[in-house]
């Protein structure tokens, strides 16, 4: 995806498998979905145990509050769609019957932001990351690749309480190497470097990595951070990114209102405060191919690489 | 201004319908062509004789509405649209590329005639509830018809717009729904039935008429009378085959939303054949 980095499986993939090894760990766990199982993978959990599976049809506030009503009575609930269904029709849902009580549903959104191509806007997760930071107390998760899907998924799994996940529909680029761990709550310093940060998560780090090393060739040292977990976000790796290398970018594939850039900049701000430049969305995109799509939408390397000379510029 | 073709000219024209659904489905690489093909004869009838819309003026106040709920399958109205002269034929190909026009689901504004943006299923008929309304408020006598899917009515907010609109007597609002048995995980009678349709319907309050929605005759039929405004609003259950037209896709799951390849593509053209 417009980065030369190896691919991997899409990040949904990943969801599949999380599934079906906790169907065969666990008697509590419940998966339901809006008639796109075969699209969001969990129709491998309905393969395997299909009497704990339920597939409520083109439904997805019923399916929040049926997954609400599972949970409240001891399950686990996964619930999944295309994040944009999700987010959108299940908003007031995930906020009275899943938010407010804390019950423990796992809300799986995939096919997240523009890169999901051709199919168009109306499909595009580009607000998912505003709406389910308005549920307070939703852990908010958004991993990049397979081998850091699984863990993250592994651990919301383990953990109790409400968690919205983005994931993909595009393979994704590989970010993480065998056998590192990855820990939600955790963010990943993917690269060191004391002249500025690049904060990412999702498709956009492989494009971060690719900035870095442009940047390297320029001399500058840029740090790259995966904020995998927006909620709770990691303040001590970005305050301490903040301190030691005065200037920040935020990458992300979202509206960039309200998403990773907002609460990467609120906690600079607290704790460190530095110039900061944000490349994300600006408004709904189109059909396309999802490489043509990040092109025409600024999702590039020479945006970050852009915006990276602007925020040296102003932290001198 | 519409061409009123006749019912054998709109026959052939639901021939060159269908071969521009699996073209441009296969140029795109991606897109429904199961629901497309399943509501031909539904949309080339209006297009070709029941609208009354003229596409050089396609926001002319007393036009009809055509307002596709179920988005996906709007291949069959790109087409039909095509044919009737909103834009040219050969933009067909550019379905879902990036600066095409031609978006993968409705986009209101790209193109004249699309009156909505859908493709998060279930919206559509609250819309043209409201269309219906104004033009009662306006004191004007055009037609809103509404395309909706048999899946896509497991939606919530499809039996809220239907409240209403029998509520409100809206007697110029045209309820379609494309009943091809199927939605995107399997037959809509395993993943949600919501048969029986036309009992449903018809205690919601709506006229309802079952026909062969790939009968051109009975759609016509339909249409004639759904024109009669009888006090409530008209539904028409049609009793559609997905994939209609093509042998390896009529009735088959997997051709929801899959897009032939060239072989696929040859194959099936060869069974639509051309129109004479
Ligand atoms: C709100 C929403 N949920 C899910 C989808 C994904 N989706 C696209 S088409 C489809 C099935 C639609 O079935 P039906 O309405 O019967 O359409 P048809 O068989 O006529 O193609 C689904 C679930 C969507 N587009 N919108």
């Amino acid at each position: 995806m417009s980065t030369t980095r190896p691919v991997g499986r899409a990040t949904r993939d990943a969801y599949g498998d999380v599934l079906v090894a906790l169907g065969a760990q666990r008697e509590d766990v419940v998966v339901l979905d809006a008639d796109l199982s075969g699209s969001t993978r969990s129709g491998k959990f309905a393969a395997a145990y299909p009497e704990r599976f339920f597939n409520v049809g083109i439904c997805e506030a019923n399916l929040v509050g049926v997954a609400a009503g599972l949970a409240g009575a001891g399950k686990t609930a996964f619930i999944s769609s295309f994040s944009s269904f999700l987010l959108c029709k299940g908003f007031d849902q995930l906020r009275m019957a899943v938010a407010y009580p804390r019950e423990n549903v796992k809300i799986i959104g995939t096919h997240g932001g523009i890169t999901l191509g051709e199919d168009g806007a109306s499909q595009m997760s580009i607000e998912d990351f505003a709406l389910a930071l308005g549920l307070p107390g939703v852990v908010v998760c958004h991993p990049a690749d397979d081998a850091s899907a699984l863990q993250l998924l592994t651990q919301i799994a383990a953990a109790d309480g409400p968690a919205y996940v983005r994931l993909g529909r595009e393979k994704a680029p590989t970010i993480y190497g065998e056998g590192q761990s990855v820990e939600l709550g955790r963010a990943e310093v993917l690269r060191g470097g004391d002249d500025l940060t690049i904060v990412a998560n999702g498709m956009m780090l492989g494009l971060a990595l690719d900035a870095a090393e442009q940047l390297a060739a320029q001399g500058v040292q840029a740090r790259v951070i995966d904020v995998h977990t927006l909620r709770p976000l990691d303040e001590a790796t970005l305050a301490a990114a903040a301190r030691e290398t005065g200037a920040l970018v935020v990458v992300e594939e979202h509206l960039r209102v309200a998403g990773l850039g907002s609460v990467v900049a609120q906690a600079v701000v607290q704790h460190a405060p530095a110039p900061m430049r944000f490349v994300g969305l600006d408004g709904y995109a189109e059909s396309g191919s999802p490489s043509a799509l990040l092109a025409k939408y600024g999702l590039t390397c020479e945006a970050i690489v852009g915006a990276a000379q602007e925020v040296l510029a102003a932290k001198r | 201004m519409s061409p009123k073709l006749t019912q054998a000219e709109c026959a052939e024209m639901c021939v060159r319908i269908r071969r521009h659904i699996i073209e441009m489905i296969h140029a795109a690489g991606s897109g429904h062509p199961g629901g497309s093909l399943s509501a031909t004869e539904l949309v080339t009838a209006l297009y070709f004789h029941f609208l009354r819309q003229d596409p050089q003026h396609a926001d002319a106040p007393d036009r009809d509405r055509f307002i596709l709920s179920k988005g996906h399958g709007v291949p069959v109205q790109y087409a039909a649209m095509a044919e009737r002269g909103y834009f040219p034929i050969a933009d067909l190909t550019t379905l879902r590329h990036i600066d095409s026009r031609l978006e993968g689901h409705p986009v209101k504004g790209t193109l004249p005639g699309i009156e909505a943006s859908t493709g998060a299923l279930g919206q559509g008929l609250s819309i043209a509830c409201g269309h219906a309304l104004a033009g009662r408020l306006d004191g004007r006598d055009f037609i809103t018809y509404c395309l909706l899917g048999d899946g896509e009515i497991n939606e919530g907010q499809v039996w809220e717009a239907a409240l209403f609109a029998a509520h409100q007597r809206l007697e110029r609002l045209v309820a379609i729904v494309d009943a091809n048995h199927i939605q995107l995980d399997g037959y809509t009678a395993d993943i949600l039935d919501t048969e029986p349709l036309v009992d449903k319907w018809r205690s919601f309050g709506w006229n309802v008429i079952e026909i062969d929605g790939n009968d051109l005759a009975q759609v016509f039929a339909a249409y004639e009378a759904a024109g009669a405004n009888l006090g409530r609003p008209f539904c028409i259950i049609a009793r559609t085959i997905k994939g209609k037209g093509v042998s390896f896709m009529e009735n088959s799951v997997a051709w929801h939303g899959v897009a032939p390849d060239a072989e696929q593509t040859a194959a099936a053209l060869a069974e639509i054949g051309e129109a004479r």
